[in-house]
């Protein structure tokens, strides 16, 4: 084969590096994300249910906050109407992060001049709140939210 | 073919080199403005466009006037510029590709550029101008490449290309047309808010773009032993297309002189005072722009009279006047002056800062190694069929 | 065999587009909705068929009135104060009469009238021109005339600012946040690389408030739908003597000036 002695090499130096973090990884014990339920705002629900439900919600809240999104700044619609038919109005702030902030663990809302030397472009500027970084960390999907979105008042300060 | 680029003379590796070496400074730059904003460069809310957007508008100027080739060649049967139609496609390619990088480099959110087919908004010129500009790409992708595969086979390129290379036709001159309208449709930018835009951009595109052509031809013959214009008079042939095509341009720029200054409406002249003569004391375009009139004229002049048009000397200094007025036209003045003086009557200026520069070099350099990566290609397989 | 390989890789790469292409048409067109459930407006939302703005200059007595005005917008938008004016992002300001009305001026009009300021803003234009460029409806209109901003959607390519005749429009050229004196949480910053502009305060129009301009200006910014024969917006416009900036253009501005001033309806 026509230079075939050195397609191979490189195809092999390829998958070498291309599976590199696959190997790095092997039989390290990776835990789960732990995610912290019992903020003191959910221990004082006496019915302990988010806007849809739990299962609902792991799988589909980004799909739900993406139209909430649309609703709310495109249509004006800012109530949200749940699968139960109540409602909730449409805020990352007064609504989701209402239950999921953990008041005294928050982080500070504001990127610093001082501490923010490099500069910020489109990754999130701000840490997410613990809730969402309690999975997003582990999955490596840095949500976006926080670079424009506040945690509530409490926590802002 | 494409690894007829990765052989060559020692020569060819030093030019390659010197270009990756400018896009390796001008990546880092980029990513200075990525990770800083676009504050880093000399764009303010006054003149909200600069450089970057300003070089998109030259470049489709370069990509369309390949039509001046295919057009005669294919339609006139102008046999003279057979030798000379790939070039001009392999021309097209770079230079679309280098409108699109600056249109990305220009965005303040480049991660999310897919919402302009995400959500397509019919009623935004932008719409338009992103389906010509990757049709134009497409059509001449593949018109370049199977006539260049076919004619190394020594075939005649399939059938299935000559409605493709006619359709282009239309579509060079589309892109720039939609480009102009871009501009042409703002209220409220009074040097941009002209009928004969579209015209303007055309004539000074058909005389840049032949005459990067002409002078990529002598580098060609200089550097490699395919000559595209084997003493058939293809250049000097082009070389009257550029002519014309300059004079047009300087024509309907003194139309626009007319209006502006005869009506006397003040708004309509203002971009036009400070351009020329300066306003409320800011007079930075004003040396650059009398020196693109100056050139203008003088490239006309050297194309005009057949002795200094027949001498590749006064040829060549005649050609690069021309290119570069239209560069100071269309590659600078003509954005940036659209937004000079603002909506509040302030004269506003704008000056492009280092990193913008270098980022711009840079997209010209991938630009231009695109272009020698194509020629190489086409040259050799010309090479080759000689041998 | 080189000919072989070349016709393999041809088709892996028209695969490999032919990939790219059709997941992005899967994902483009992937059906939205996720549960039985529906949305609606705030019960305090203020419905209009067009929102409007009357300034009257009259009632502004001071400079500081003026800024008591734009404090409280831009305080309670977030919006950054840029030490030059070169990154500088304004939603609402003054600016003299001479340049807000800019165009064929009296050469013998007094010096006074001349440097009089005015309260300069989006205009909310019926025709909005930035809407029309915006190449990804990031900028559209509302249904109540309200021309808005999705900084979501918005990827920063600056059409609408040449579009827009008015200078409304300013570009978050550098990240924001460091430049925020004093954050409101009441509505959220910006993102570098986006366009941002006035709302008309729709936030607060759907909490049944009004702008928070109008709430400062002391009866100088009068705001109502222009479509109600009996709002008091109306009754000026069609009664007073008024002006818009530039009306030529033709983008039938939503903000009208008083001229003359005095008691209005
Ligand atoms: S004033 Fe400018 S930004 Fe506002 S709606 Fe009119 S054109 Fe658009
Ligand atoms: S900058 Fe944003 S809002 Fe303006 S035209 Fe571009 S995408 Fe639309």
């Amino acid at each position: 084969m026509y230079k075939g002695g050195k397609i191979i090499a490189s195809l092999i130096i390829f998958a070498a590096l291309f599976t590199i973090p696959f190997f790095y990884n092997m039989g390290k014990v990776n835990a789960g994300p732990d995610v912290a339920l019992d903020t003191p705002a959910i221990q004082q629900l006496s019915d302990k249910q988010c806007v849809e439900s739990p299962e609902f919600m792991r799988a589909n809240h980004m799909k739900l906050l993406n139209q909430w999104r649309e609703e709310a700044v495109r249509n004006g619609q800012t109530v949200y109407i749940n699968s139960q038919g109540k409602e909730y109005p449409i805020s990352l702030q007064d609504t989701c992060l209402k239950c999921h902030a953990n008041g005294s663990a928050s982080k500070v809302a504001l990127s610093n001049p001082a501490s923010s030397t490099t500069g910020v472009s489109n990754p999130a500027i701000n840490e997410s709140p613990e809730f969402c970084a309690s999975c997003h960390d582990y999955s490596a999907v840095k949500p976006k939210c926080w670079s424009c979105h506040f945690e509530p008042k409490e926590a802002a300060k | 073919m494409l690894e007829k680029a990765l052989s060559g003379s020692k020569r060819y590796w030093i030019w390659v080199t010197l270009l990756l070496a400018i896009i390796a400074v001008g990546f880092v730059a980029y990513m200075n403005q990525f990770n800083n904003g676009l504050g880093v460069t000399g764009m303010s809310r006054d003149v909200s466009w600069g450089l970057y957007i300003a070089q998109f508008t030259f470049l489709v100027g370069v990509a369309a006037s390949a039509v001046m080739l295919v057009l005669p060649y294919y339609l006139h049967d102008f046999k003279k510029f057979g030798k000379m139609v790939i070039l001009g496609e392999f021309l097209a390619i770079p230079a679309v590709i280098m409108c699109m990088l600056f249109i990305v480099v220009d965005l303040g959110q480049p991660m999310r550029i897919m919402n302009v087919i995400l959500h397509p908004s019919p009623h935004s010129v932008m719409f338009y101008d992103m389906i010509v500009l990757c049709g134009y790409l497409l059509i001449n992708l593949v018109v370049g490449w199977t006539t260049l595969g076919a004619e190394r086979k020594g075939a005649p390129s399939p059938k299935w290309v000559k409605p493709i290379i006619y359709l282009s036709i239309p579509w060079a001159v589309s892109i720039h047309t939609v480009t102009a309208f871009l501009y042409a449709g703002l209220p409220g930018r009074h040097l941009w808010l002209s009928a004969i835009m579209a015209a303007r951009f055309l004539a000074s595109a058909f005389a840049a773009g032949p005459a990067i052509l002409i002078l990529l031809c002598f580098i060609v013959k200089k550097v490699s032993k395919f000559d595209p214009d084997p003493g058939v008079g293809a250049i000097q042939s082009l070389v009257k297309i550029v002519r014309y095509a300059m004079i047009a341009n300087v024509f309907f720029y003194i139309l626009e002189l007319f209006t502006a200054f005869y009506s006397n409406i003040p708004e309509y002249s203002a971009p036009l005072r400070y351009i020329f003569f300066g306003m409320d004391g800011h007079y930075s375009l004003v040396p650059i722009m009398w020196t693109a009139v100056v050139l203008a004229f003088l490239g006309i002049a050297m194309l005009v009279f057949p002795s200094t048009r027949m001498n590749k000397a006064t040829l060549i200094i005649g050609l690069l006047s021309i290119i570069i007025a239209n560069w100071i036209d269309k590659g600078m003045i003509l954005i940036v002056a659209g937004f000079v003086p603002n909506s509040f009557e302030r004269v506003i200026e704008y000056a492009p800062t280092l990193n913008e520069i270098l980022v711009t070099l840079a997209v010209y350099s991938i630009g231009m190694l695109l272009v020698t990566i194509l020629y190489k290609v086409a040259i050799s397989v010309r090479e080759e069929k000689a041998n | 065999m080189s000919i072989n390989r070349r016709q393999f890789l041809r088709r892996a790469g028209m695969v490999t587009a032919l990939g790219i292409g059709s997941s992005f048409v899967i994902t483009g067109f992937r059906k939205k909705d996720a549960a039985a459930s529906g949305y609606t407006k705030a019960a305090k939302d203020m419905p209009a068929k067009r929102w409007a703005m009357v300034v009257d200059m009259s009632k502004f007595k001071s400079e500081a009135d003026m800024e008591k005005v734009i404090e409280a917008c831009h305080k309670l938008h977030n919006v950054p104060k840029f030490p030059n004016t070169k990154d500088e992002i304004k939603w609402i300001w003054k600016d003299d009469y001479h340049h807000t009305f800019a165009g064929g001026h009296n050469e013998y009009l007094d010096e006074h009238v001349m440097h009089s300021p005015f309260m300069v803003t989006c205009n909310h234009c019926e025709n909005p021109p930035c809407v029309r460029a915006c190449p990804t409806e990031a900028t559209f209109q509302r249904p109540d005339g309200i021309v808005a901003m999705d900084f979501h959607r918005c990827i920063g390519c600056r059409f609408c600012m040449a579009a827009c005749p008015f200078g409304a429009r300013s570009f978050n050229f550098k990240d924001p946040r460091p430049f925020i004196e004093e954050v409101s949480t009441e509505y959220p910053t910006r993102t570098p690389g986006v366009v941002e502009k006035c709302n008309f305060c729709y936030e607060r129009l759907a909490d049944g408030l009004m702008p928070a301009c109008v709430e400062k200006s002391n009866g100088g910014l009068i705001f109502g739908d222009l479509d109600d024969p009996n709002s008091e917006v109306r009754k000026i416009v069609s009664t007073k003597l008024t002006i818009r900036r530039k009306p030529e253009l033709g983008t039938q501005p939503s903000v009208y000036y008083l001229v003359g001033g005095g008691e209005h309806a």
